[in-house]
């Protein structure tokens, strides 16, 4: 039985800007690294999870657009995580393999695949569910919403939570957006384009 | 307080990350692993990476480690025993 589905909620990160439900929450100087941007997104969002620091730029990304999407809590445990991105994790297998050449080291070898992150996320909101993370040369809502659309199919679940979070060269995009069976905007292509779409370039 | 002991307290909160902890907040004699820092497996992983970068030590036998990163005492004291630089 195909059940209709919604967009809760969305969170953007680009360009120094960070968009929740298409509302600037926060711009940041755009001179800033990459690692102060996200450690400034921390502080002020207010943060407290030591374990932010050491995770890579890629699970930082995701851990703070869940935390912004979420207001820091996912109720529903069983939230399936559907990721995807066009550069998997080579950010974090380039900074590995220039470790190797002297001592390779092990805390950036746990984060040499992109999937880590869904770990990360679950580890911290407690999640006992389906996560899955694709590589996708760019961002397209039918992977997302083909996915989405049949694990409701199931009906093992109320929440899907799908992610666009990539990286690479310091250079990040991120699109999160909470499905459910009510309220929002409705999921379609044309609506996750316009969500997606509206501060890119 | 030894400098090597100051100098270790520097090394891991540089290298694994500890984020807004002071050398002060370190006791020597405070765990490491479990309820005092709170390291985990990966963080035990790097303490052996940095024995042998800073300190030029091998380690040979994986069950050392439990009695060596007991705390920044009894790293300390291995490291004056055996150290190579």
């Amino acid at each position: 039985m195909s059940r209709k589905l919604y967009i809760k909620n969305s969170v953007v990160i680009r360009d120094s800007k960070i968009f929740r439900n298409e509302e600037l929450l926060l711009k940041t100087n755009e001179g800033l690294s990459l690692s102060s941007f996200l450690k400034a997104i921390y502080k002020e969002q207010n943060l407290k999870y030591p374990k932010f620091f050491k995770m890579d730029s890629l699970s930082k990304l995701g851990y703070l657009g869940v935390e912004i999407l979420s207001k820091g809590n996912i109720a529903d445990k069983q939230t399936a995580l559907v990721f995807a991105n066009s550069t998997s994790s080579l950010e974090t297998d380039e900074a590995y393999a220039a470790s190797m050449k002297k001592f390779p080291s092990p805390s950036l070898f746990v984060y040499t695949l992109p999937n880590i992150m869904l770990g990360e996320l679950s580890i911290r909101h407690e999640l006992r569910s389906e996560n899955s993370f694709f590589i996708s040369e760019s961002f397209d809502p039918e992977l997302f919403i083909g996915y989405t659309k049949i694990l409701f199919q199931q009906e093992k679940i109320e929440n899907v939570l799908c992610g666009w979070v990539d990286l690479h060269n310091n250079d990040y995009d991120v699109f999160l957006c909470q499905i459910a069976l009510s309220g929002g905007t409705d999921f379609n292509e044309e609506e996750l384009k316009k969500l997606y779409l509206p501060t890119h370039e | 307080m030894s400098d090597l002991h100051t100098e270790l307290k520097k090394s891991i909160i540089e290298q694994l990350n500890l984020e807004d902890m002071e050398v002060s907040e370190i006791e020597n004699d405070e765990h490491l692993f479990g309820d005092g820092l709170g390291l985990d497996s990966i963080d035990a992983l790097e303490l052996i990476v940095l024995l042998e970068k800073d300190y030029g030590i091998k380690l040979t036998d994986p069950n050392q480690g439990k009695e060596i990163f007991n705390s920044i005492n009894t790293m300390a004291d291995f490291i004056e025993k055996n150290r190579t630089r």
